[in-house]
């Protein structure tokens, strides 16, 4: 590793005052920054730790929509969401091992926006707000915008994810067949059903990253079983290919993952 | 820059830099070298320890993370007396080792499941050592070890039936 300043500061103000140094980066949970630095493929002056901010952990409910914030464990997301949203809930507790979800957090996560990464399936199929914060302020970006690529997002210099708000689905399940070497999703499919639509996000099959597969969002929403997708073919194009699988073989595990997660969420 | 945290119930202080990991920290700088390095990459999970509680590999956390933390290591779990603690007993009546370098993190792991779940089922100890890599036992002993350590029959572990 290069050497760098590390800050823990204990508020998001001092946070987001430390982010305006040229150089300074976030650290939120570590699991995936920290490998890298110790790889030299990044090379931050200043690292801000985020670890020590209260107000960017817990989770809330209000109404309808769960609110979480970006410094949430996974654990804590696992436990904490189980009774209200235990699709979300369901995912974060099969993202990596016991000891980093003690350390990785949602908003490191979206931030990342590894394209094999769980969380973003679930933003996506949800409708989900990310809300970011930077030394302009606040601000709110629906999913849909915010995933722009593979480890692209339309976080801005110096701006963190400081909390996610998710629809609270009436049932969601999230499936993913994992390659078995990293346990990241070859695919993953997060279901999620409302009463006036369905969302369905695939994340790790696209070289674009994350997407929401709208002929099967449609094709639920008339009849939410696993039959509704049995005769859909999702297009080979644009489609991750590689030693792992072929992109039509993509395509046919994120079919399936789909109907596995339609009759897991009821 | 200067760092305090609690290690095994002891106050300990020291000088790290930004870069400077827990691990790195226990080892180098306290000498506390039950802790191991393995893969490094938070794949093996041989660095476990407790950091306010909870299960997190040493290797991607950094020590000045931990300041003002309280921290459990491989060795605060004997008994006062200096004998083997349950797990680590039962670690060696089931012969849950035998290169022994996963073993400090295995012991760890175990320890932190056993808090939240102190009955656990043969499944979910084998899914809790999920992030722990053994290249020696095939799991099998390891797992018969920590169901021995909550007090629950063992037998069924990896019989296979005629």
């Amino acid at each position: 590793m290069y050497d760098f300043e590390l800050m823990r500061p204990a508020t998001l103000d001092e946070a987001i005052a430390a982010l305006g140094d040229e150089d300074a980066q976030p650290l939120s949970g570590g699991q995936t920054l920290i490998p890298t630095l110790k790889n030299r493929l990044a090379m931050p002056s200043r690292l801000v730790s985020l670890s020590g901010i209260a107000e960017l952990r817990g989770v809330t409910v209000e109404g309808d929509v769960m609110r979480i914030g970006g410094g949430t464990t996974h654990g804590a997301v696992a436990r904490e969401a189980a009774d209200r949203f235990p699709g979300l809930a369901g995912l974060a507790a099969r993202i990596g091992d016991p000891a980093v979800r003690n350390r990785g957090t949602i908003g490191g996560s979206v931030a990342n926006n590894d394209p094999s990464a769980c969380y973003p399936a679930a933003a996506m199929a949800t409708g989900a707000t990310i809300v970011v914060q930077g030394a302009e302020g606040a601000r709110d970006i629906a999913a849909d915008d915010y995933f722009q690529g593979m480890f692209a997002t339309a976080l801005e210099e110096g701006e963190i994810v400081t909390g996610l708000r998710f629809p609270i689905p009436l049932a969601s399940n999230y499936q993913k067949f994992e390659q078995p070497a990293s346990r990241f999703p070859l695919v993953g499919v997060f279901v999620a059903r409302y009463g006036d639509r369905v969302g369905v996000g695939v994340t790790g099959a696209a070289e674009d990253g994350v997407f929401r597969w709208a002929e099967a969002e449609e094709a639920l929403a008339e009849e939410f079983s696993p039959r509704a997708v049995e005769a859909l073919r999702l297009p080979a194009e644009g489609l991750i290919g590689d030693l792992h699988g072929t992109p039509e073989y993509r395509a046919h595990v994120a079919r399936v993952m789909t109907a596995r997660a339609v009759s897991a969420a009821g | 820059m200067k760092i305090d945290m609690t290690v095994n119930g002891r106050n300990v202080s020291g000088e790290v830099e930004g870069r400077t990991l827990l691990v790195e920290f226990l080892r180098e700088g306290l000498g506390l070298t039950g802790t191991h390095v393995g893969c490094d990459t938070s794949q093996c999970g041989a660095c476990v320890v407790h950091v306010d509680g909870a299960a997190v590999k040493a290797c991607s956390i950094f020590a000045a993370e931990c300041d003002g933390a309280q921290v459990a290591t491989i060795e605060g779990q004997g008994n006062a007396d200096g004998s083997l603690g349950a797990i680590q007993q039962a670690f060696q009546d089931y012969h849950g080792l035998q290169c022994g370098f996963c073993t400090p993190g295995m012991v760890m792991s175990a320890a932190a499941l056993l808090k939240d779940n102190p009955k656990p089922s043969e499944a979910e100890v084998r899914d809790y050592l999920q992030g722990n890599l053994c290249r020696c036992t095939g799991y099998h002993n390891i797992v018969k070890a920590i169901l021995a350590a909550s007090g629950q029959e063992v037998a069924p572990v990896a019989r296979v039936e005629a």
